[in-house]
């Protein structure tokens, strides 16, 4: 079984200086992944940099959670798009 | 080295307030900021720029000095002090140039050398204001040049990043632009944190005999006349070797064949390859002496009657 390392997100919110109810307003708009165990929240190691990604908007860009939210969502559409332009370049080449 | 207009790259006036210069810089980097441009090295430059203006017109004693001095910033006394100040840091390592070789952080934390010799090096590194303050460490980006055959085969290669000598395996297969994650190999994290992870792009450089599209090659041979018309052989080249094949009598210009297996490795599967189509391209003879004239003339008579 592939082992998954956890960070506390307590450690991530005193780094950032970041509240913890922005990790949680985060997880519930389904924006990144959270692990509860024994009361303590935790973030997968892989979700980190996706989390740190948002603490950036956020904080150097005063972007709020709806915000991130749209952005999230149309930076995946141009990821697709760049895949996909891409691929049809090394066609035409 | 030149001179660099901090104000013109924020786009304000050089009486703007700190709250003006933090508005123009909030304003850009929202445009700029390299989490809302991936993969656009144009707009990470830019970024880049943005935050060594930031950093000098945010500072009032930066920018004190650099109003000061301006564009006769070498002739000031400050600048030789600065020149030797980072020198002294270059000689204990300094943090300026962290990456070594191909490799270069997109997090781009080096400022220009017009920052580094008057206020000395290690600018951006330990910025003001957590800008670019990361738990996790910094991805890095690094670009691999392959040639059509060496994305053939699978590959062992060892890279140099930051001193570390790293060795990995490059798949069969591989497309122009591809990028892979090599995970935990990027810069390291600070208070135990994880480190970031290197991202790999293969540069797959076109050859002049194929054209590929994924998995599949396609390349066209010529034909002389005589081949196409009468049947025969021709041998090939494949990318790893050269295959003779059967011309079938009376073919077409323009005609495809496809040589099975004998295209690109499928990416991580295993035994499994795309096909090679060949287009001919019928060579008309030129140079013709008489008496070839005179036998293509018979030809043309045969086939009138």
């Amino acid at each position: 079984m592939n082992q998954i390392n956890l960070i506390a997100a307590a450690d991530i919110c005193t780094h950032h200086g970041v509240e913890y109810t922005f990790i949680n307003s985060l997880s519930e708009a389904g924006l990144i992944k959270i692990k509860v165990v024994k009361k303590s929240t935790y973030i997968p190691e892989p979700e980190l940099q996706r989390l740190e990604k948002m603490i950036r908007m956020h904080q150097d860009l005063e972007i709020n959670i709806a915000g991130i939210e749209a952005i999230i969502h149309l930076l995946e559409r141009v990821e697709q798009m760049q895949e996909e332009m891409r691929l049809l370049r090394n066609r035409l080449s | 080295m030149a001179f660099i207009d901090y104000y013109q790259v924020l786009g304000v006036d050089k009486k703007a307030s700190e709250k003006d210069i933090k508005a123009a810089y909030r304003k850009l980097a929202r445009k700029y900021h390299p989490d809302l441009n991936p993969n656009d090295a144009e707009a990470h430059k830019k970024f880049q720029q943005l935050n060594e203006a930031n950093e000098v017109l945010s500072d009032p004693e930066k920018r004190k000095k650099y109003d000061q001095y301006g564009e006769n910033w070498q002739h000031g006394a400050e600048y030789e002090q600065a020149r030797q100040q980072q020198q002294r840091q270059q000689q204990a390592g300094g943090f300026g140039g962290g990456q070594q070789g191909d490799f270069e952080g997109f997090g781009g934390d080096d400022f220009s050398d017009f920052f580094q010799s008057m206020f000395g090096g290690g600018g951006g590194a330990g910025a003001r204001g957590g800008r670019q303050a990361k738990f996790r460490g910094q991805d890095y980006n690094a670009e691999l040049r392959l040639s059509l055959k060496e994305a053939a085969e699978t590959h062992k290669q060892t890279l140099t990043v930051n001193g570390k000598n790293i060795r990995i395996t490059i798949p069969a297969g591989v497309e122009n632009g591809q990028n892979i994650k090599i995970a935990g190999h990027g810069g390291p994290g600070t208070n135990g944190a994880p480190a970031g992870d290197l991202y790999i792009t293969f540069i797959v450089e076109d050859d002049p005999r194929f054209k590929r599209n994924g998995k599949d090659l396609f390349a066209n041979v010529k034909l002389d006349l005589y081949t196409a018309v009468l049947g025969g052989e021709v041998t090939i080249d494949t990318l790893g070797s050269k295959v003779k094949i059967k011309v079938k009598p009376e073919t077409q210009n323009g005609t495809k064949v496809k040589l099975k297996g004998k295209g690109m490795p499928v990416y991580k599967k295993e035994n499994q390859f795309g096909d090679l189509y060949v287009t001919y391209d019928i060579q008309v003879p030129t140079n013709l002496t008489d008496k070839q004239k005179k036998l293509f003339g018979q030809i043309r008579d045969e086939v009138k009657e």
